[in-house]
Protein backbone atom coordinates (compact mmCIF):
# COMPACT_ATOMS: atom_id res chain seq x y z
CA UNK A 1 0.00 0.00 0.00
CA UNK A 2 2.83 2.60 -1.19
CA UNK A 3 3.69 5.08 -3.75
CA UNK A 4 1.28 2.64 -6.47
CA UNK A 5 -1.46 2.56 -4.51
CA UNK A 6 -1.79 6.85 -3.93
CA UNK A 7 -0.76 6.95 -7.95
CA UNK A 8 -3.31 4.39 -9.36
CA UNK A 9 -5.98 3.44 -6.66
CA UNK A 10 -6.54 6.08 -4.36
CA UNK A 11 -8.37 8.73 -6.64
CA UNK A 12 -10.85 6.02 -8.47
CA UNK A 13 -11.58 4.58 -4.93
CA UNK A 14 -12.60 7.50 -3.12
CA UNK A 15 -14.08 8.96 -6.44
CA UNK A 16 -16.21 5.41 -6.39
CA UNK A 17 -16.96 6.08 -2.52
CA UNK A 18 -18.33 10.02 -3.03
CA UNK A 19 -20.33 8.60 -5.66
CA UNK A 20 -22.06 5.54 -3.92
CA UNK A 21 -22.45 7.98 -0.77
CA UNK A 22 -24.03 10.89 -2.75
CA UNK A 23 -26.26 8.61 -4.32
CA UNK A 24 -27.22 6.32 -1.37
CA UNK A 25 -28.40 9.37 0.64
CA UNK A 26 -31.14 10.42 -1.32
CA UNK A 27 -31.94 6.87 -2.30
CA UNK A 28 -33.30 6.45 1.05
CA UNK A 29 -35.98 9.11 1.02
CA UNK A 30 -36.57 7.35 -3.02
CA UNK A 31 -37.13 4.30 -1.55
CA UNK A 32 -39.56 4.92 1.29
CA UNK A 33 -41.46 7.33 -1.44
CA UNK A 34 -41.83 4.44 -3.63
CA UNK A 35 -39.63 6.21 -6.17
CA UNK A 36 -36.39 4.11 -6.11
CA UNK A 37 -37.22 3.79 -9.84
CA UNK A 38 -36.72 7.75 -10.57
CA UNK A 39 -32.79 6.91 -10.02
CA UNK A 40 -32.93 4.35 -12.82
CA UNK A 41 -34.76 6.31 -14.80
CA UNK A 42 -32.75 9.73 -14.56
CA UNK A 43 -29.10 7.65 -14.98
CA UNK A 44 -30.92 6.31 -18.28
CA UNK A 45 -31.72 9.31 -19.68
CA UNK A 46 -28.35 11.29 -19.00
CA UNK A 47 -27.12 9.09 -22.13
CA UNK A 48 -29.42 11.27 -24.94
CA UNK A 49 -28.48 14.40 -22.73
CA UNK A 50 -24.29 13.76 -23.05
CA UNK A 51 -24.83 13.30 -26.78
CA UNK A 52 -27.05 16.20 -27.46
CA UNK A 53 -24.59 17.88 -25.45
CA UNK A 54 -21.57 16.59 -27.73
CA UNK A 55 -23.41 17.04 -30.78
CA UNK A 56 -23.91 20.50 -30.39
CA UNK A 57 -20.86 21.76 -28.86
CA UNK A 58 -18.65 19.34 -30.79
CA UNK A 59 -16.28 18.71 -27.61
CA UNK A 60 -16.34 15.85 -24.94
CA UNK A 61 -16.31 18.18 -22.04
CA UNK A 62 -17.31 17.65 -18.72
CA UNK A 63 -19.32 21.11 -18.16
CA UNK A 64 -21.70 20.73 -21.23
CA UNK A 65 -22.10 17.11 -21.18
CA UNK A 66 -23.23 17.88 -17.33
CA UNK A 67 -25.74 20.68 -18.35
CA UNK A 68 -26.73 18.17 -20.72
CA UNK A 69 -27.74 15.48 -18.91
CA UNK A 70 -29.27 17.86 -16.32
CA UNK A 71 -30.72 19.14 -18.79
CA UNK A 72 -32.44 15.67 -20.21
CA UNK A 73 -33.13 14.65 -16.75
CA UNK A 74 -35.18 17.59 -16.12
CA UNK A 75 -37.35 17.04 -19.30
CA UNK A 76 -37.64 13.32 -18.17
CA UNK A 77 -39.14 14.44 -14.98
CA UNK A 78 -41.12 16.82 -16.53
CA UNK A 79 -42.47 14.35 -18.74
CA UNK A 80 -43.20 11.38 -16.31
CA UNK A 81 -45.46 13.75 -14.07
CA UNK A 82 -46.73 14.48 -17.30
CA UNK A 83 -47.78 10.79 -18.62
CA UNK A 84 -48.88 10.12 -15.36
CA UNK A 85 -51.23 12.75 -14.71
CA UNK A 86 -52.73 12.92 -18.41
CA UNK A 87 -52.63 9.47 -18.47
CA UNK A 88 -53.66 8.67 -14.91
CA UNK A 89 -51.26 5.94 -14.31
CA UNK A 90 -49.06 4.73 -12.04
CA UNK A 91 -45.56 6.60 -11.66
CA UNK A 92 -43.65 3.55 -12.28
CA UNK A 93 -44.96 2.81 -15.27
CA UNK A 94 -44.59 6.66 -16.54
CA UNK A 95 -41.07 6.26 -15.92
CA UNK A 96 -40.73 3.08 -17.19
CA UNK A 97 -41.58 4.48 -20.57
CA UNK A 98 -39.64 7.96 -20.33
CA UNK A 99 -36.64 6.44 -19.63
CA UNK A 100 -36.70 3.34 -21.81
CA UNK A 101 -37.66 5.63 -24.78
CA UNK A 102 -34.95 8.44 -23.70
CA UNK A 103 -32.21 5.94 -23.55
CA UNK A 104 -33.21 4.05 -27.00
CA UNK A 105 -32.97 7.38 -28.14
CA UNK A 106 -29.80 8.36 -27.10
CA UNK A 107 -28.36 4.93 -28.53
CA UNK A 108 -30.24 5.62 -31.73
CA UNK A 109 -28.36 9.29 -31.64
CA UNK A 110 -25.01 7.60 -31.27
CA UNK A 111 -24.68 5.33 -33.61
CA UNK A 112 -25.92 7.77 -36.36
CA UNK A 113 -23.37 10.65 -35.11
CA UNK A 114 -19.88 10.29 -35.49
CA UNK A 115 -18.79 9.76 -32.18
CA UNK A 116 -16.30 7.21 -32.99
CA UNK A 117 -13.48 9.21 -32.98
CA UNK A 118 -14.15 10.50 -29.46
CA UNK A 119 -14.63 8.61 -26.08
CA UNK A 120 -18.48 8.15 -26.15
CA UNK A 121 -20.12 5.00 -26.51
CA UNK A 122 -22.48 2.77 -24.47
CA UNK A 123 -20.05 0.64 -22.70
CA UNK A 124 -18.47 3.89 -21.32
CA UNK A 125 -21.79 5.17 -20.44
CA UNK A 126 -23.04 2.01 -18.40
CA UNK A 127 -19.29 1.08 -16.61
CA UNK A 128 -17.80 5.03 -17.13
CA UNK A 129 -14.26 4.75 -16.26
CA UNK A 130 -13.27 4.37 -13.06
CA UNK A 131 -9.89 2.80 -13.35
CA UNK A 132 -8.58 5.61 -15.54
CA UNK A 133 -9.18 7.97 -13.02
CA UNK A 134 -5.30 8.16 -12.00
CA UNK A 135 -3.31 10.61 -10.14
CA UNK A 136 0.08 10.52 -12.42
CA UNK A 137 1.22 13.67 -10.19
CA UNK A 138 1.51 12.02 -7.38
CA UNK A 139 5.13 10.32 -6.05
CA UNK A 140 3.51 8.90 -2.76
CA UNK A 141 0.99 9.73 0.37
CA UNK A 142 3.29 12.61 0.38
CA UNK A 143 2.20 14.11 -2.45
CA UNK A 144 -1.25 14.53 0.14
CA UNK A 145 0.57 17.79 1.12
CA UNK A 146 1.63 19.14 -2.26
CA UNK A 147 -0.30 21.57 -3.58
CA UNK A 148 1.60 20.92 -6.74
CA UNK A 149 0.94 17.60 -6.78
CA UNK A 150 -2.68 17.97 -6.08
CA UNK A 151 -3.44 20.05 -9.19
CA UNK A 152 -3.01 17.02 -11.12
CA UNK A 153 -6.03 15.31 -9.22
CA UNK A 154 -8.51 13.98 -11.89
CA UNK A 155 -11.11 16.89 -11.97
CA UNK A 156 -14.01 14.29 -11.22
CA UNK A 157 -12.61 13.80 -7.46
CA UNK A 158 -13.22 17.86 -6.63
CA UNK A 159 -16.65 17.33 -8.09
CA UNK A 160 -17.70 14.58 -6.76
CA UNK A 161 -16.65 15.46 -3.40
CA UNK A 162 -18.66 18.92 -4.09
CA UNK A 163 -21.63 16.98 -4.72
CA UNK A 164 -21.55 14.74 -1.88
CA UNK A 165 -20.94 17.75 0.30
CA UNK A 166 -23.98 19.64 -1.47
CA UNK A 167 -26.59 16.17 -1.09
CA UNK A 168 -24.97 16.27 2.80
CA UNK A 169 -25.74 19.72 3.64
CA UNK A 170 -28.91 19.73 2.03
CA UNK A 171 -30.17 16.62 3.79
CA UNK A 172 -28.97 17.94 7.21
CA UNK A 173 -30.63 20.97 6.70
CA UNK A 174 -34.15 19.64 5.63
CA UNK A 175 -34.36 16.48 7.49
CA UNK A 176 -37.30 17.33 9.29
CA UNK A 177 -39.57 18.74 6.81
CA UNK A 178 -38.00 15.22 4.00
CA UNK A 179 -38.93 12.91 7.22
CA UNK A 180 -42.21 14.61 7.85
CA UNK A 181 -43.66 14.56 4.11
CA UNK A 182 -42.09 11.15 3.24
CA UNK A 183 -44.06 9.49 5.97
CA UNK A 184 -47.28 11.80 6.10
CA UNK A 185 -47.71 14.38 2.93
CA UNK A 186 -51.41 15.19 3.81
CA UNK A 187 -50.25 15.98 7.90
CA UNK A 188 -47.07 17.88 6.61
CA UNK A 189 -48.93 20.11 4.34
CA UNK A 190 -51.78 20.96 7.46
CA UNK A 191 -48.40 22.59 9.03
CA UNK A 192 -47.56 24.26 6.20
CA UNK A 193 -45.34 22.66 4.51
CA UNK A 194 -44.11 22.87 1.05
CA UNK A 195 -44.99 19.38 0.31
CA UNK A 196 -44.82 19.45 -3.81
CA UNK A 197 -41.51 21.34 -3.54
CA UNK A 198 -39.74 19.23 -1.11
CA UNK A 199 -41.08 16.37 -3.80
CA UNK A 200 -39.66 18.22 -6.53
CA UNK A 201 -36.18 19.29 -4.48
CA UNK A 202 -35.56 15.53 -3.30
CA UNK A 203 -35.66 14.19 -7.10
CA UNK A 204 -33.39 17.25 -8.20
CA UNK A 205 -31.00 16.50 -5.75
CA UNK A 206 -31.25 13.24 -6.50
CA UNK A 207 -30.61 13.89 -10.72
CA UNK A 208 -27.45 16.61 -9.59
CA UNK A 209 -26.47 13.10 -7.70
CA UNK A 210 -27.06 11.04 -10.54
CA UNK A 211 -25.50 13.36 -13.42
CA UNK A 212 -22.59 14.04 -10.85
CA UNK A 213 -21.76 10.55 -10.35
CA UNK A 214 -22.40 9.38 -13.58
CA UNK A 215 -19.56 11.54 -15.42
CA UNK A 216 -17.27 9.50 -13.28
CA UNK A 217 -18.64 6.15 -12.67
CA UNK A 218 -20.99 5.42 -15.32
CA UNK A 219 -24.71 4.83 -14.80
CA UNK A 220 -24.50 1.09 -13.54
CA UNK A 221 -23.28 2.53 -10.04
CA UNK A 222 -25.60 5.00 -10.00
CA UNK A 223 -28.62 2.66 -10.57
CA UNK A 224 -27.28 0.39 -7.93
CA UNK A 225 -26.63 2.76 -5.04
CA UNK A 226 -29.60 4.35 -5.05
CA UNK A 227 -31.41 1.28 -4.30
CA UNK A 228 -29.30 -1.46 -2.65
CA UNK A 229 -27.73 0.17 0.21
CA UNK A 230 -31.00 2.04 1.31
CA UNK A 231 -33.09 -1.24 1.02
CA UNK A 232 -30.33 -3.47 2.56
CA UNK A 233 -29.82 -0.77 5.20
CA UNK A 234 -34.08 -0.85 5.73
CA UNK A 235 -33.80 -4.51 6.59
CA UNK A 236 -31.24 -3.88 9.33
CA UNK A 237 -32.61 -1.26 11.44
CA UNK A 238 -36.07 0.28 12.36
CA UNK A 239 -35.26 3.64 12.55
CA UNK A 240 -35.03 6.12 9.80
CA UNK A 241 -31.33 8.19 11.24
CA UNK A 242 -30.21 4.38 11.57
CA UNK A 243 -31.16 3.36 8.34
CA UNK A 244 -29.36 6.75 6.69
CA UNK A 245 -26.21 5.51 8.43
CA UNK A 246 -26.44 2.22 7.70
CA UNK A 247 -26.98 2.70 3.70
CA UNK A 248 -23.87 5.47 4.11
CA UNK A 249 -21.48 2.46 5.73
CA UNK A 250 -23.31 0.17 2.79
CA UNK A 251 -22.29 1.86 0.23
CA UNK A 252 -18.26 2.95 1.18
CA UNK A 253 -17.93 -0.73 1.47
CA UNK A 254 -19.50 -1.39 -1.84
CA UNK A 255 -17.52 0.65 -3.27
CA UNK A 256 -13.86 0.07 -1.39
CA UNK A 257 -14.88 -4.03 -1.55
CA UNK A 258 -15.96 -3.78 -5.10
CA UNK A 259 -13.28 -1.38 -5.90
CA UNK A 260 -10.66 -4.04 -4.38
CA UNK A 261 -12.37 -7.42 -5.51
CA UNK A 262 -12.18 -5.96 -8.97
CA UNK A 263 -8.84 -4.89 -9.39
CA UNK A 264 -6.94 -7.92 -7.57
CA UNK A 265 -9.92 -10.32 -7.40
CA UNK A 266 -9.34 -12.16 -10.71
CA UNK A 267 -5.59 -12.17 -9.98
CA UNK A 268 -5.83 -13.95 -7.10
CA UNK A 269 -8.25 -16.45 -9.17
CA UNK A 270 -5.16 -16.60 -11.02
CA UNK A 271 -7.06 -14.42 -14.20
CA UNK A 272 -4.59 -12.20 -15.88
CA UNK A 273 -6.93 -9.31 -16.49
CA UNK A 274 -8.88 -7.37 -13.53
CA UNK A 275 -13.03 -6.67 -13.95
CA UNK A 276 -14.37 -3.53 -14.69
CA UNK A 277 -14.60 -1.82 -11.25
CA UNK A 278 -17.99 -0.28 -11.84
CA UNK A 279 -19.20 -3.70 -12.68
CA UNK A 280 -17.96 -5.32 -9.31
CA UNK A 281 -19.12 -1.99 -7.27
CA UNK A 282 -22.63 -2.68 -8.20
CA UNK A 283 -22.21 -6.28 -7.92
CA UNK A 284 -20.91 -6.15 -3.89
CA UNK A 285 -23.65 -4.12 -3.46
CA UNK A 286 -26.52 -6.32 -4.64
CA UNK A 287 -24.75 -9.12 -2.50
CA UNK A 288 -24.98 -6.75 0.71
CA UNK A 289 -28.43 -6.57 -0.30
CA UNK A 290 -29.12 -10.03 -0.86
CA UNK A 291 -27.33 -10.91 2.58
CA UNK A 292 -29.70 -8.49 4.69
CA UNK A 293 -31.71 -10.20 2.96
CA UNK A 294 -31.80 -13.61 4.14
CA UNK A 295 -30.55 -12.01 7.71
CA UNK A 296 -31.15 -9.14 8.42
CA UNK A 297 -33.00 -8.78 11.62
CA UNK A 298 -35.66 -6.18 10.29
CA UNK A 299 -36.30 -7.93 7.12
CA UNK A 300 -40.23 -8.48 7.62
CA UNK A 301 -42.57 -6.08 7.49
CA UNK A 302 -44.67 -6.04 10.47
CA UNK A 303 -47.96 -6.02 9.08
CA UNK A 304 -47.59 -8.84 7.41
CA UNK A 305 -47.87 -12.41 8.79
CA UNK A 306 -44.90 -14.54 8.24
CA UNK A 307 -47.89 -17.50 6.89
CA UNK A 308 -49.69 -14.81 4.57
CA UNK A 309 -49.17 -15.82 0.94
CA UNK B 1 -81.46 50.35 -3.64
CA UNK B 2 -83.14 47.93 -0.62
CA UNK B 3 -81.61 45.09 -2.52
CA UNK B 4 -78.58 46.24 -2.34
CA UNK B 5 -78.81 47.12 1.01
CA UNK B 6 -80.05 44.02 2.05
CA UNK B 7 -77.35 42.02 0.07
CA UNK B 8 -74.92 44.03 2.32
CA UNK B 9 -76.48 43.21 5.67
CA UNK B 10 -76.36 39.89 4.17
CA UNK B 11 -72.30 40.29 3.96
CA UNK B 12 -71.98 41.51 6.97
CA UNK B 13 -73.57 39.37 8.38
CA UNK B 14 -71.90 36.58 6.71
CA UNK B 15 -67.94 37.89 7.54
CA UNK B 16 -69.04 38.09 11.75
CA UNK B 17 -70.27 34.44 11.42
CA UNK B 18 -66.58 34.33 9.36
CA UNK B 19 -64.80 35.61 11.95
CA UNK B 20 -66.41 33.65 14.91
CA UNK B 21 -66.10 29.82 13.33
CA UNK B 22 -63.05 28.38 13.69
CA UNK B 23 -63.49 26.75 10.25
CA UNK B 24 -66.08 28.08 7.67
CA UNK B 25 -65.63 27.62 3.68
CA UNK B 26 -67.92 29.22 0.69
CA UNK B 27 -68.52 27.63 -2.54
CA UNK B 28 -66.19 25.04 -2.14
CA UNK B 29 -65.96 22.71 -4.96
CA UNK B 30 -63.61 19.95 -5.86
CA UNK B 31 -63.53 17.34 -8.12
CA UNK B 32 -60.73 14.50 -9.30
CA UNK B 33 -62.88 13.92 -12.71
CA UNK B 34 -65.28 14.57 -14.37
CA UNK B 35 -67.53 14.47 -11.61
CA UNK B 36 -67.75 16.83 -8.28
CA UNK B 37 -66.94 15.27 -5.23
CA UNK B 38 -68.11 18.21 -3.64
CA UNK B 39 -69.81 20.81 -4.93
CA UNK B 40 -70.55 24.63 -3.87
CA UNK B 41 -70.52 23.75 0.09
CA UNK B 42 -71.23 25.90 2.45
CA UNK B 43 -70.25 25.27 5.92
CA UNK B 44 -69.72 27.23 9.12
CA UNK B 45 -68.51 24.98 12.04
CA UNK B 46 -68.87 26.30 15.66
CA UNK B 47 -66.11 27.17 18.50
CA UNK B 48 -65.90 25.18 21.54
CA UNK B 49 -68.19 22.47 19.55
CA UNK B 50 -67.90 18.63 18.53
CA UNK B 51 -69.15 18.82 14.87
CA UNK B 52 -69.83 15.22 13.41
CA UNK B 53 -69.19 15.00 9.18
CA UNK B 54 -72.07 12.62 8.59
CA UNK B 55 -72.92 11.32 4.86
CA UNK B 56 -72.78 7.97 2.33
CA UNK B 57 -70.06 6.52 1.20
CA UNK B 58 -68.48 8.56 -1.34
CA UNK B 59 -70.66 11.66 -0.45
CA UNK B 60 -67.28 14.06 0.01
CA UNK B 61 -66.94 14.21 3.60
CA UNK B 62 -63.23 13.70 3.60
CA UNK B 63 -62.74 15.12 0.38
CA UNK B 64 -64.45 18.19 2.18
CA UNK B 65 -62.01 18.26 4.69
CA UNK B 66 -58.53 17.29 3.14
CA UNK B 67 -59.91 20.94 0.47
CA UNK B 68 -60.66 22.58 3.84
CA UNK B 69 -56.99 22.35 5.26
CA UNK B 70 -55.63 22.66 1.59
CA UNK B 71 -54.03 19.01 1.38
CA UNK B 72 -56.56 18.98 -2.22
CA UNK B 73 -56.79 21.79 -4.50
CA UNK B 74 -60.70 22.81 -5.20
CA UNK B 75 -61.88 24.00 -8.00
CA UNK B 76 -63.15 26.81 -6.31
CA UNK B 77 -64.66 28.80 -3.02
CA UNK B 78 -62.49 30.04 -0.39
CA UNK B 79 -61.69 28.79 3.29
CA UNK B 80 -61.43 30.77 6.12
CA UNK B 81 -60.06 29.82 9.67
CA UNK B 82 -61.24 32.80 12.69
CA UNK B 83 -61.68 35.20 9.39
CA UNK B 84 -58.40 35.08 8.19
CA UNK B 85 -56.31 32.75 5.55
CA UNK B 86 -55.69 29.48 6.26
CA UNK B 87 -52.03 29.24 6.22
CA UNK B 88 -51.98 31.89 8.55
CA UNK B 89 -53.84 29.93 10.85
CA UNK B 90 -52.03 26.26 10.39
CA UNK B 91 -50.25 26.91 13.89
CA UNK B 92 -53.83 26.69 16.05
CA UNK B 93 -55.01 24.19 13.61
CA UNK B 94 -54.33 20.17 14.28
CA UNK B 95 -55.16 17.31 11.70
CA UNK B 96 -55.23 13.43 12.26
CA UNK B 97 -55.33 11.97 9.05
CA UNK B 98 -56.79 8.34 7.84
CA UNK B 99 -54.92 6.01 9.66
CA UNK B 100 -54.12 3.58 6.20
CA UNK B 101 -53.28 6.70 4.53
CA UNK B 102 -49.98 6.48 5.41
CA UNK B 103 -46.88 3.34 5.61
CA UNK B 104 -47.02 1.95 8.79
CA UNK B 105 -43.50 0.18 8.01
CA UNK B 106 -41.99 3.56 7.98
CA UNK B 107 -39.22 3.47 9.67
CA UNK B 108 -39.97 5.09 12.85
CA UNK B 109 -41.12 4.68 16.38
CA UNK B 110 -44.31 6.10 18.27
CA UNK B 111 -42.35 8.82 20.07
CA UNK B 112 -40.78 9.96 16.35
CA UNK B 113 -44.38 9.77 15.15
CA UNK B 114 -45.69 12.20 18.08
CA UNK B 115 -42.61 14.66 18.15
CA UNK B 116 -43.79 15.32 14.46
CA UNK B 117 -46.55 16.94 15.66
CA UNK B 118 -44.26 19.54 17.11
CA UNK B 119 -42.15 20.66 14.15
CA UNK B 120 -43.85 24.23 13.83
CA UNK B 121 -42.45 24.56 17.20
CA UNK B 122 -38.96 23.11 16.53
CA UNK B 123 -38.68 24.56 12.86
CA UNK B 124 -35.95 23.23 10.79
CA UNK B 125 -33.05 22.83 12.85
CA UNK B 126 -34.39 23.84 16.67
CA UNK B 127 -32.62 21.80 18.93
CA UNK B 128 -35.11 18.94 20.49
CA UNK B 129 -35.22 19.79 24.54
CA UNK B 130 -36.30 18.04 27.67
CA UNK B 131 -39.74 19.58 27.28
CA UNK B 132 -40.33 19.14 23.66
CA UNK B 133 -39.77 15.32 24.26
CA UNK B 134 -42.04 15.53 27.93
CA UNK B 135 -44.59 17.16 26.04
CA UNK B 136 -44.71 14.21 23.45
CA UNK B 137 -44.35 11.75 26.40
CA UNK B 138 -47.43 13.35 27.92
CA UNK B 139 -49.64 13.42 24.69
CA UNK B 140 -48.80 9.74 25.09
CA UNK B 141 -50.44 9.36 28.28
CA UNK B 142 -53.51 11.08 27.63
CA UNK B 143 -54.61 8.69 24.95
CA UNK B 144 -53.24 5.60 27.31
CA UNK B 145 -50.57 4.98 24.97
CA UNK B 146 -47.79 5.13 27.63
CA UNK B 147 -44.86 2.83 27.57
CA UNK B 148 -45.13 2.66 23.73
CA UNK B 149 -42.60 5.24 23.00
CA UNK B 150 -39.53 3.24 21.81
CA UNK B 151 -41.86 0.73 19.73
CA UNK B 152 -41.77 0.27 16.09
CA UNK B 153 -44.98 2.08 14.55
CA UNK B 154 -45.49 -1.12 12.25
CA UNK B 155 -45.84 -3.30 15.61
CA UNK B 156 -48.99 -1.83 16.89
CA UNK B 157 -52.69 -2.64 16.60
CA UNK B 158 -54.94 -0.70 13.86
CA UNK B 159 -56.43 0.99 17.21
CA UNK B 160 -52.57 1.88 18.78
CA UNK B 161 -51.75 3.33 15.44
CA UNK B 162 -55.04 5.37 15.78
CA UNK B 163 -54.25 6.83 19.15
CA UNK B 164 -50.84 7.13 18.45
CA UNK B 165 -51.90 9.62 15.37
CA UNK B 166 -54.28 11.57 18.24
CA UNK B 167 -51.13 11.60 20.45
CA UNK B 168 -49.21 13.53 17.33
CA UNK B 169 -52.82 16.27 16.91
CA UNK B 170 -52.31 16.44 20.84
CA UNK B 171 -48.67 17.41 20.57
CA UNK B 172 -49.79 20.25 17.71
CA UNK B 173 -51.81 22.26 20.91
CA UNK B 174 -53.69 23.43 18.55
CA UNK B 175 -57.32 25.03 18.96
CA UNK B 176 -59.51 23.38 16.03
CA UNK B 177 -58.52 19.58 16.14
CA UNK B 178 -60.18 18.09 12.21
CA UNK B 179 -60.04 14.31 12.66
CA UNK B 180 -60.90 12.18 9.32
CA UNK B 181 -62.64 8.85 10.42
CA UNK B 182 -60.68 8.36 13.78
CA UNK B 183 -63.01 5.35 14.69
CA UNK B 184 -62.95 3.82 12.02
CA UNK B 185 -61.78 -0.36 11.85
CA UNK B 186 -60.51 0.14 15.67
CA UNK B 187 -61.02 -1.88 18.97
CA UNK B 188 -63.84 -0.50 21.66
CA UNK B 189 -61.13 0.45 24.03
CA UNK B 190 -59.17 2.77 21.56
CA UNK B 191 -62.92 4.37 20.51
CA UNK B 192 -63.82 4.95 24.04
CA UNK B 193 -59.88 6.75 24.66
CA UNK B 194 -60.39 8.66 21.58
CA UNK B 195 -63.83 9.85 22.63
CA UNK B 196 -62.76 10.99 26.23
CA UNK B 197 -59.36 12.62 24.69
CA UNK B 198 -61.97 14.42 22.35
CA UNK B 199 -64.65 15.28 25.39
CA UNK B 200 -61.87 16.92 27.55
CA UNK B 201 -60.48 19.00 24.20
CA UNK B 202 -64.32 20.39 24.02
CA UNK B 203 -64.00 20.99 28.55
CA UNK B 204 -60.90 23.10 27.36
CA UNK B 205 -63.04 25.52 24.47
CA UNK B 206 -61.42 23.55 21.74
CA UNK B 207 -63.32 23.29 18.66
CA UNK B 208 -63.15 19.57 17.20
CA UNK B 209 -64.64 18.64 13.62
CA UNK B 210 -64.53 14.98 13.09
CA UNK B 211 -65.51 12.60 9.72
CA UNK B 212 -67.91 9.74 11.14
CA UNK B 213 -69.58 6.91 9.97
CA UNK B 214 -71.35 5.60 12.68
CA UNK B 215 -74.85 6.97 13.02
CA UNK B 216 -75.97 5.04 16.12
CA UNK B 217 -72.66 7.38 18.01
CA UNK B 218 -73.58 10.65 16.68
CA UNK B 219 -76.28 11.55 19.47
CA UNK B 220 -73.70 10.01 22.10
CA UNK B 221 -70.68 11.76 20.75
CA UNK B 222 -71.72 15.07 19.21
CA UNK B 223 -72.74 18.19 19.73
CA UNK B 224 -73.81 19.18 15.93
CA UNK B 225 -73.62 17.57 12.36
CA UNK B 226 -73.13 18.51 9.28
CA UNK B 227 -74.51 16.24 6.79
CA UNK B 228 -73.02 16.13 3.22
CA UNK B 229 -74.02 14.20 -0.16
CA UNK B 230 -71.99 16.17 -2.55
CA UNK B 231 -73.89 19.09 -1.40
CA UNK B 232 -74.34 20.08 2.07
CA UNK B 233 -77.77 18.55 3.19
CA UNK B 234 -77.95 19.83 6.30
CA UNK B 235 -76.07 21.69 9.46
CA UNK B 236 -77.10 22.22 13.06
CA UNK B 237 -77.37 20.53 16.41
CA UNK B 238 -78.02 17.45 16.36
CA UNK B 239 -81.87 17.91 18.08
CA UNK B 240 -82.34 20.03 14.77
CA UNK B 241 -80.30 18.53 11.67
CA UNK B 242 -79.66 15.55 13.03
CA UNK B 243 -83.37 14.02 11.65
CA UNK B 244 -84.56 11.20 9.72
CA UNK B 245 -85.76 13.28 6.72
CA UNK B 246 -82.15 14.68 6.11
CA UNK B 247 -80.58 11.49 6.60
CA UNK B 248 -83.41 10.03 4.07
CA UNK B 249 -82.22 12.82 1.75
CA UNK B 250 -78.33 12.01 2.12
CA UNK B 251 -78.42 8.54 2.68
CA UNK B 252 -81.93 7.52 0.12
CA UNK B 253 -82.96 3.95 0.01
CA UNK B 254 -79.13 3.41 1.38
CA UNK B 255 -79.78 4.13 4.74
CA UNK B 256 -80.32 0.62 6.03
CA UNK B 257 -83.59 0.51 9.11
CA UNK B 258 -81.54 -0.96 11.95
CA UNK B 259 -79.32 2.77 12.25
CA UNK B 260 -83.00 4.39 11.05
CA UNK B 261 -83.23 2.65 14.59
CA UNK B 262 -80.77 4.10 16.20
CA UNK B 263 -82.92 7.72 15.73
CA UNK B 264 -85.59 6.81 18.58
Amino acid sequence: MGEEFVVLSLAPMLIGVFAAVACAIPGNFLLLRRQALIGDAISHVVLPGIVVAFLVTGVVAAWPMMLGAGGASLVAVGLIEAIRRLGGIEPGAAMGVVFTAMFAGGVLLLEQSDTSSVHLDVEHALYGNLESLIWLDAQGWASLADIGALRGLPPELPRMALTLVLVTGLTWVFWRPLKLSTFDEAFARTVGLPVSLIGLGLVVVAAIAAVAAFDAVGSIIVIAMFICPPAAARMVTNGLEAQVAWSIGFAVLSAVLGYVLAGYGPLWLGFDDAVSAAGMIATVSGAILGLAAAFGPCRHRSGVSASAP
Amino acid sequence: MSVELVTTEANREDRDALAASPLAVRGLTVSYGEKPAVFSLDATFEQGAMTAIIGPNGAGKSTMLKAALGIVKPVSGQVTAWGEDLEEMRARIAYVPQRATVDWDFPARVLDVVMMGQYRKLGLLGRVKTKHMQTALHCLERVGMDGFADRQIGQLSGGQQQRVFLARALAQDAELYLLDEPFAGVDAATETAIISVLKDLRGLEKTVVAVHHDLSTVAEYFDRVFIISTSKVAEGAVADAFTQSNLQKAYGGRLATAQMGALG
